[in-house]
Formats: C-alpha cells, structure tokens, sequence
C-alpha cells in the first residue's frame, strides 16, 4: 500500500469502469484483515511478505527478471468480503492470492477459487495459504489450487503429544479452548492422540468457553485448580490466551500450558512475566532457533518496523518456494506454478520444507519453546521486548510432523 | 393494482429505477463492479425490512441480523439438500425458503420481544441477538463452525431460460427481480391498513389502543412480516457468496443496518435505499483506498447525527419541496457557493487524518514511518511542514465555512419561511 | 469448600467490578433516559489514559488522574454532542453514542496501536495478599474491591447526603418535576454524564491492568453491562448492585457446574434422545450467555427488572 493516495484513487476508479490493467510484474494479492480488530495481524503478516519478496527475491533478481510485489486487500476478516476482494483481485490482473487469518476466510477463499476456476478455466487462480490450519483444508475440502505453508491443527497436536509422551512428569491433563472449530480440533485430537500414546495419562477436564467473551479467567484456573492438572492443552489465541495465563500466574497454578499461539503478535507481552517457565509454545521457528540468515532478518526487520516482531518463518518459506517454482516452471501461469510447487523439496534455514503433492499441506520442522527469561545465550533474544523469550525444549524432524491424509485431489 | 397505490409518477420512477439497475452491469463490467452491485441488492432490502421495525413501528432493534441470518443458513442447507436433484429454477425460487425460515424465527422469537416496546425491546433484541450469535459457535453441525456452510448455486443439467446462475451476473439479475419484488411488496405494505396501524402505534400507542387496536398484535405482525423480508435478503446472501458463516447473525451486521438505515434516513420509504447503497460504498469502495476508512466512517456518522437526524432523504425532501415552491434556483448559488470551502475544510481534514496515519499506524510502510506521499508530493512527516500546512487548509476552511455557511444559513432560513409561509 | 470460597471471592471482585461500570451507567440511563453504548468506551480511555500517565509519572497519579480527565472528556461529549443530538430524541441520542463508541475505539488504534499495551500492576501491589486452601489470592485482587467498595460509600454519601446528590436523586425519578423546581438540568446532566464517564474510567484503571488493556477491551464488556443495568432495574442503584454481585457470581459459579442439558433434563425426569448437539452442551459452556438468557428472562416475566421502579 505504498502508492499514493491519488494513486490508489485513479486505480480504484479505473478498476470500477475498465476492469484492470495487465501485470507488468509477479503480482500476489494478500487478502487479510487490514482495518478492525484484527487488523494488526493482517498488517504484520503483509509487511513480513512485503520485506520476505525485498529481501529474498527481488534483491536476489527477482522471478525471471520480474519483481515480486505483494498488493493489500481489506477483506475485515469477512469470508463475504473476501469474495469481493478476490473479485477485486482478479480484476486488477492478479492471478494468485495469499490468505491466512481466520478459517471462516480461508474456507470461503478456497471455495470461491474452485468455483472461479471451474467457471473460467483460462484466468485460473491459485491460493497460497500461509496460516489458517483448519486440517479440513487440506483433507475433505482439499483442492488442486490450495496450498497451505503452515503446519495443520493436527500435526501440531501430534508433534505436541510426541513431546507429552517422553516426559513422564505429565499424569494429569485439563483441556481448555474457545467453543468453535479450532477449540474443539484441540481437544478431540488431544484426547484421540494421548488416548494411544500415554494411556496413562488422565484427562481431568475438559472446558470450553465462547469465544472472546470471557473476562476474568479466575473461575476457570479454581476448576483447572481443583482438578489437579499438571498440564493444560489450548488452542486459545489473543486475549483468550492471554488472559488465561494472567489468572493462572494470580491463582498461584503451577501447571504448564501447551499452547499453539503464545509467541507473537501481542500475546507475549499482554501475559508478560505470567508466563516465565510455564507457557510452551509449538512453531515452525522462533527467534533463538539458531539459523544463518533468518536471525538477521528477523533482527533487520524488527528495527525496520517497530512495534511488530517477525513471527512468520513460514511467511519466507512461502516467498521463496513460490519464486522457485515459478523460476522452474519457467511460467508464472497459476497451473504451470502449481505443478511445480507439488513436491518441492526446498532447503530454509531451519532444514527441508517438503510440499506434499498428495495434499498440497506443507511439512517442515517444528520446535517447541518455553517462555523462559533471556539470559543472553540460550534465550539470546526477548520476545517483544518483555525481558522473556522462548528457548527450545524439542525440535520435531520434518518426517515426523506427517500425517496421512484423506484427501482426494481433483486434478484439472 | 389500484391506481391510488402506484400513480403514473410514481410508476414513471419506479420503472426508471428498475431501467437503471438493468443496465447498470451493462456500464460497470468489471467483476468487481458487479459484486459491488451484488452486495448492494441485498442490502437494500436488508435495510427496508429493519427499517419496517424501526422507521414505520418505533421499534428499536438490535439483533435484526438474527433472521437474515437464519434466513441465509437455511437457504444454504436448503440448497444443499436439493443437491444434484435441483434444477435452476429450483435454485431461483430458494431466496423464499430463506423468507420463510425468517418469518418462522419472528413467529418464535418475536411473541417474546414484541410484548413490550421502547426501551425493554431494544434490550431483549440485544439480549436475544448475543443469545443467537453464541449459539452460532456453539452448534457447529447446522451453522458450520468457523467455516461456515458452504454450498454450490449451480446445479441441474438445465439452464432456465438459458441462466445457471454461475456468471456473477445471472446472479445480479436474480437479485434485481428478488429485490424489486420485494421492495414493491414492502412499499405496498405501508399503504394497508396494518402498515398504517404501525405508524399509529409509533406515533402514539396509547390512542391506538383506545380506538380500539391490540398494540401488541400490530407490533408483532410488523416484526414477523419484517423477518420474512430479513431472511429473503439472507437467501439472496446465501446464494451471492456460496457460504454463510456465523457472522451473518451476530451484532456486527444488526449494527450495520441500523447504520445504513439511519443515515439513509428512517422517515422514507426511500431512505434505506440511499442508506444501503451508500454505506456499501463506503465500505468497500473507500475501504479499498485507505485504512482510515473505519475513522472517515466514524466521523460520517456523527456528522449525519448531529447534523441531518433525519437521515439523507430528509435532506433530499427538503430540496423537493424547495424545487415544488419554485425556491430551488434562488438555493443553488449559495448551495455552490458553500461547496467550496467546505471542500477546502474537507482537502485540510483529509490530509492531516492521512499523515496521522501514516505516521502512527504506518499504512504498509511501518509505524514510525517519516515519510509518506501524498499527492504524488513525497512528505516528511517529521517536519512541521506538512502538518502545518494542513492545518492551515483546515483552519482557512473552517473559517471560510463559518463565514459563507453563515449567510447560506439566512439564506436558508429566508427560503424555509417563504415555504412554509406560502403553506399556511 | 475451597473451591466454593475462591469462587465467591472471584464473583465478587468481577462483580464489584462490573457495578462500577454500571453504576454510571445506570445515572445516565435513568436520568437522561440514553442507553449509552459508548460507556464502555470510557471504560477503555481510562485503562489507556492511566496506561499513558503510568509511563510518565507512576500508576498511583494515574489512578486519580485518569479517571479526570476521561470525566472531562464525558462532560465535554455530552455538552457538544449529546445535547445537540438531544434534540433529536432518543434514537438521534443512542445512535450518537453508538458512533462514538466506533470511533473511541477507532482513535484507539491510531494512537496505541492494534495490540495490547504493556499496562502492568504496580509492584507494590503485585503479590499474593493471603492463601487459602494452597490458592493464592493476589494483592492486586484486593485492591481492586478495596477501591469499589471505596467508590460505592463515596457515591452513597454524595447521593444522599449533599444538594446535588438530592437533586440527582430526584432527577431518577422525576425528571420532569426537577426541571419545573427550576433547577438547571442540563447543567445535571453534563454533571452526571462526566461522573458517570469518570466512573467507567476508574473502572478502567484498575481493570485495564488486571486484566489486558487492549482495543477490544470496551467491546467485550459493553453489552455485559447493559444487562446489569437491565436486570437491576432501570433507575435502581442497589438493584445495579445486587445484579453486578449477582452476574459475577453467576458466571463463576456456573463455570463449575458440569452438569449437561440432559442432566439438567434428567433431574426433572425428562430423558433426552442421546447425541444431539444441545443435549451434550454442558452449564460451563453456556457460562459466558448465561447473563443474556437472565436478562431475557427478567424482561419477559420483570420488565422493570430486580428493584426498578418503572419499565422505561
């Protein structure tokens, strides 16, 4: 969203009588939320991809001579509004979008790219998704035209029980989530994977709250309290997470808390010191990983942006294999693309990212990481700037992030 | 058809209304124009029911999204029910089924909000429209979860009339007729007798009762009958977008159409309309061009509040009536006038709310950015400059405003009086 | 027992909490007849006011000053705003704060940015105040019914024991009869409108800490107070009291039950047909809506709510 006010006028007003101009160069859409409350987490991810294309392709040459370039689109964290700026999207030209907050979105992204592309087979579109992990996705709803770069609720759930099968200290687990989609995966995958990997460990409570709603988690932490848990599992994100950890640390709980989002956008420093040595957290990367490049990437960046952390490794893996595949297919044409991205195998920072072609889900090493505070050598960095920052208990091999799927593609 | 209901005027506007929205998509080609006009089909209905509750019977809702909602889940349901057996012309009739789930939800629902007006409604329809929306989470076999429920408009081998609905634009023509039809019915059911019971009941409740009317029944007729029309808007939503999620009922969208009501104007029939289409725009049209939408929204809205209550077609009315006495001419020049300083008040306001955000939540450029253009002009935010000279475009103005708008203001008062002399 | 005791003590402090919201609400409500959608907005100026001025110079300058200035903003909104949409009636009124709370939340962001700031206890009061049963109640919990309940007794004395406490007092009931003594209601107004904001923002100074001071934050409680007000009674003090204790314990306790739709169904003799959705919902699932399904239920059988003395 560089360009000028008037620029964005006349485009807009151009789009709106002549229907768009054509591409001069590798253009994707990033259709996220960029006004409203989520807008922060749509703001961070475009200007991770804004800073990944820089960096990682366009100063490196590019995509055959051609800069990547990424284009905001407002879609509020509406899946109605997401189909008008796909709509939007595709009248100014563009031939991929990329989306990732809010599986409401993504469920209504794909949907509208398998119709669009069913419905006008010579202007195909292609999604890349970079963080909804509804395992849907890439299971019963999966398509030719999705590809997802971020590991899926289940895969997650399975590297996390993997680590919770070796540590013996866990006996007692109490489930907590928000009462929809993501919040009951949590729990139904929690209970069906430590069902067969620690029978004997006991599920002593299982709780879910709406969404959003709950302000003071103090009744919640007295249940977990109660129960005896040693470890609590939740999917809760945002001040749902937050929140929960801040009455944990009042309440004197001494559990530890396997969460999927405790690392970034805001929630590090809203729990702040309630975290130390209780919060873990499963990622593709973080900040201590030790990696070559990616440390001072994610270091330039932060002093380039203040206020927003890199979070998103996931973000340059998505940038870089796409250029790839688009440099081997010698083609920028969405099918041609996509048949090159099935079954790359492409080296990051961190080992070897691998896009199933079964599925299109990509597999990647994992790392879980305790809230620990920075000493200047293991946690060499803060998260946030809140003193604490994250120190990697387990790293989870590629491999053993697979899971089977149940997807059946349709090929054009 | 009586010829009292729908005089040769009003048939003239209605028909020429109906000639424009036909040939708008003719004009607008681009895919994302015709979504454009998609959304705003539904809206406009959308509003014109809510604006049954609130314009036409006093009734101050905040959870009308419950029976779109549950119009629009229901249609989906429908749709997939019908599957492969379906044929177009099944599809086409669908947005009714969505009518009917919303005038079943006001049958139930409204028995319990509709005892009491006032206040006690506005809160339990704030009270029953949370209710719903917690329930949209908490049931994910019928409202899908976070997905939502997803669907496919085109089915049977056969087109009707040579239409699949595939093409956004078979599909912007359903939405005309559906709109259009539904406009006229709601148009027609101001001028029965229920439609002017509720105008009663509005306007004085306790005389209504007196002469003999049961309050109550009339309230929740006009809410069940509201529902309906509620929930043909959210069938037409179900079939546009393919996917209904959980967002469709909850307080966000009851909001936006007491929004697009509101400043539409809730006094005429037409006001809505205006509202609907209007607030569309704003949204995606200038939510397109700047992240400061949300602001300039904001500000619009108070702006109307304080200063035109009666939404945009009282102002519109107010110029018919000038235009009717022959007052309009001696208006315009100061109306011209006026625009311009209120244009330089607007550049100086505009300018400073883009370089605030620029400079705080950095559009896309990173927060603490220093520079940003403007008018193609590149601006270092971190000088005084940029910001003074704004200020003193607001400032100039605003002053200017105050001075002209001031004589417009006798102007205005001259022309008011000369009106409503000649009236009385 | 243990369970039981942290409970009621956690209901509390929601509770006492929440009747701080309310309370001021429940002024303006009465009086000026306005459903102000934007007083949870205060609520949120305030956490972010005493967050700035927490920066600058301290928490504990903060929390006087805070709720001050959020006052004087509120007095200023109603002098400017509010009494020009006044005119309009009511619905002119209520949607004028409906936009204010948009664009509150709105400056928000523009000037604190989208996430949540760093707004964090005083470590005077960051601790453990006593244990009980091996449960820590934390200092700052404390605290925070220390200055409600503080508030209360101020607001106790103010209504009944000086002039213009009468005279709101009066106005409650009466507004008409108060304007026809001749005194300048709406100069009252503007007096109740910047107490009752500066309430809110009290309420978000020791809130916003507590719990997390984000932009979000008025939303999330904004609805829930309407149903304090509502089931209290409209124009009722001690009703907003009681159905701010009430509320908060309700939704602490109820976190604690198990019990599920076909337990509950069970106990009356009625068995439900296994497997469906609402037959598995559990009473800690429906905590958070319970609230709202109070308030209906007040509204249909008590319209004038717990200890209200008229309907609107």
């Amino acid at each position: 969203m560089k360009s000028s006010f008037v620029k964005r006028l006349t485009l807009a007003a151009s789009v709106m009588l002549i229907g768009g101009s054509a591409a001069a160069q590798v253009k994707i859409a990033y259709i996220d939320p960029l006004s409203g409350p989520f807008a922060n987490v749509g703001d961070a991810g475009l200007k991770g991809f804004k800073e990944a294309a820089e960096i990682l392709v366009n100063q490196k040459g590019g995509i055959m001579g051609q800069k990547l370039e990424f284009t905001g689109f407002d879609n509020k964290g509406s899946p109605q509004e997401t189909q008008i700026q796909l709509k939007a999207a595709i009248d100014q030209g563009f031939r991929f979008v990329t989306l990732g907050n809010g599986s409401g979105a993504a469920h209504s992204l794909i949907d509208a790219v398998n119709k669009w592309n069913a419905r006008n087979p010579d202007k195909t579109v292609l999604f890349f998704n970079y963080a909804a992990v509804d395992p849907t996705l890439t299971n019963e709803k999966c398509s030719f035209w999705h590809f997802r770069f971020d590991a899926n609720t289940e895969m997650k759930m399975e590297a996390i029980s993997n680590f919770m099968e070796k540590d013996k200290s866990i006996k007692k687990v109490f489930i907590i989530g928000q009462d929809y989609a993501h919040g009951h995966q949590v729990a139904k995958y929690t209970k069906e994977m430590l069902a067969k990997k620690r029978k004997d460990i006991k599920i002593v409570g299982e709780d879910l709250h709406p969404i959003g709603r709950v302000k003071d988690f103090a009744p919640y932490i007295a249940k977990i309290k109660a129960s005896g848990a040693d470890t609590v599992m939740t999917g809760n994100w945002g001040n749902d997470l937050s929140l929960l950890i801040k009455a944990a640390k009042d309440a004197g709980l001494k559990a530890r808390f396997f969460t999927y989002y405790a690392g970034g956008l805001g929630t590090p420093q809203a729990m702040g010191a309630a975290g130390e040595n209780q919060v873990l957290q499963l990622t593709e990367w973080h900040m201590n990983v030790p990696t070559k490049n990616t440390e001072k990437f994610a270091q330039d960046f932060n002093k380039k942006y203040p206020g927003i952390w890199f979070y998103y490794l996931r973000v340059n893996n998505m940038v870089e294999m796409v250029a790839k595949a688009m440099n081997t297919a010698k083609s920028t044409d969405p099918k041609a693309v996509a048949l090159a991205l099935e079954d790359m195998r492409f080296q990051n920072d961190t080992g070897e990212v691998w896009m199933r072609k079964s599925d299109h889900q990509a597999m990647q090493p994992l790392y879980i990481s305790i809230f620990s505070k920075a000493d200047g050598k293991t946690v060499k960095h803060d998260s946030e700037g809140t003193g604490y920052g994250w120190k990697t208990l387990a790293s989870i091999s590629q491999r053993d992030s697979q899971l089977p799927t149940s997807c059946i593609m349709e090929r054009p | 058809m009586n010829s009292a209901l729908f005089p040769r005027g009003r048939l003239l506007l209605w028909g020429g209304c109906l000639a424009l929205v036909i040939a708008l998509p003719l004009v607008f080609k681009s895919g994302f124009m015709v979504s454009l006009l998609c959304q705003m089909g539904i809206m406009v209905v959308f509003a014109l029911s809510y604006n049954m509750l609130l314009g036409q019977t006093g009734l101050l809702s905040f959870g009308h999204a419950v029976y779109y909602g549950l119009g629009a889940f229901i249609t989906m349901h429908t749709l997939n029910l019908i599957g492969k057996d379906g044929s177009p012309l099944l599809v086409a009739l669908l947005p009714l089924v969505g009518g009917l789930a919303g005038l079943l939800a006001g049958v139930v629902l409204g028995y319990v909000t509709t005892k009491k007006a006032g206040t006690t409604f506005a809160m339990i329809s704030l009270g029953i429209g949370e209710l719903v929306a917690a329930c949209a989470l908490m049931f994910p076999g019928f409202f899908g979860g976070e997905g939502g429920v997803s669907g496919n408009r085109v089915i049977g081998k056969e087109s009707f009339l040579g239409f699949t609905w595939g093409p956004q634009v078979e599909m912007y023509g359903l939405i005309v007729v559906w709109a259009f039809l539904a406009t006229v019915a709601m148009f027609a059911l101001t001028q029965t007798p229920l439609g002017r019971m509720a105008n009663a009941v509005r306007d004085n409740p306790e005389r209504a009762e007196f002469v003999g009317y049961d309050t109550q029944r009339v309230r929740y007729l006009m809410l069940i009958l509201s529902g309906f029309f509620a929930g043909i808007a959210g069938g037409l939503t179900a079939l546009n977008y393919e996917i209904v999620t959980a967002e469709t009922l909850n307080a966000h969208t009851s909001g936006v159409v007491l929004l697009m009501t509101f400043v539409g104007g809730i006094g005429f029939f037409y006001g809505p309309i205006i509202g609907a289409i209007l607030i569309t725009v704003m949204q995606i049209v200038i939510g397109g061009m700047t992240h400061a939408w949300l602001l300039y929204f904001g500000l619009f809205f108070l702006f109307m509040v304080l200063m035109a209550p009666g939404g945009i077609a009282s102002v519109i009315a107010v110029q018919h009536k000038l235009w009717a006495a022959g007052l309009f001419g001696r208006m315009l020049p100061h109306y011209l006038v006026t625009a311009l300083p209120v244009l330089v008040l607007l550049a100086g306001l505009i300018g400073l709310i883009e370089m605030g955000y620029a400079l705080l939540a950095g559009e896309g450029v990173g927060a603490g950015d220093t520079a940003t253009r403007i008018m193609t002009v590149e601006l270092h935010l971190n000088t005084p400059g940029p910001w003074l000279a704004a200020l003193a475009t607001a400032a100039l103005g605003l002053a200017l405003t105050r001075w002209i708008g001031g004589r417009t203001r006798v102007a205005w008062n001259a022309s008011l009086s000369t009106l409503h002399g000649d009236k009385t | 027992m243990e369970f039981v005791v942290m409970s009621l003590l956690n209901g509390i402090t929601y509770g006492l909490l929440l009747f701080m919201l309310s309370s001021g609400l429940t002024l303006i409500f009465s009086m000026m007849g306005i459903l102000n959608f934007a007083h949870a907005s205060f609520y949120m100026l305030g956490a972010y006011f005493a967050y700035q001025i927490s920066t600058w110079i301290g928490f504990w300058p903060g929390l006087l000053v805070a709720p001050l200035v959020v006052g004087a903003v509120g007095a200023a909104i109603e002098r400017y705003g509010l009494r020009r949409a006044h005119r309009f009636g009511h619905v002119a009124e209520l949607l004028f704060t409906f936009g204010l709370a948009f664009l509150v939340e709105e400056i928000v962001h523009l000037i604190w940015g989208k996430v949540a700031v760093d707004y964090r206890i005083p470590v005077e009061l960051d601790g453990t105040l006593f244990t009980l049963f091996d449960t820590s109640f934390p200092i700052y919990k404390g605290f925070m019914m220390l200055i409600s309940v503080g508030m209360l007794l101020a607001l106790y004395m103010l209504l009944t024991r000086t002039r213009i406490g009468l005279i709101i007092q009066a106005a409650l009931t009466k507004p008409d009869m108060v304007e026809a003594l001749g005194h300048n209601v709406p100069r009252i107004f503007m007096l109740v409108f910047g107490g009752g904001t500066a309430l809110a923002g009290l309420a978000g100074v020791i809130g916003g800490n507590a719990f997390v001071t984000e932009p979000g934050m008025a939303a999330a409680v904004g609805s829930i107070v309407f149903v304090v007000v509502v089931v209290g009674g409209l124009g009722s003090l001690g009703g907003a009291f009681v159905a701010s204790l009430l509320i908060g314990c309700i939704q602490t306790f109820s976190v604690a039950m198990t019990l599920s739709i076909t337990d509950v169904f069970a106990l009356v003799g009625i068995s439900l047909p296994e497997g469906s959705q609402v037959a598995r919902l559990t009473i800690t699932q429906l905590a958070p809506v319970l609230p709202y399904v109070l308030m209906v239920a007040i509204l249909i059988f008590r319209p004038r709510g717990l200890m209200g003395a008229r309907e609107s």
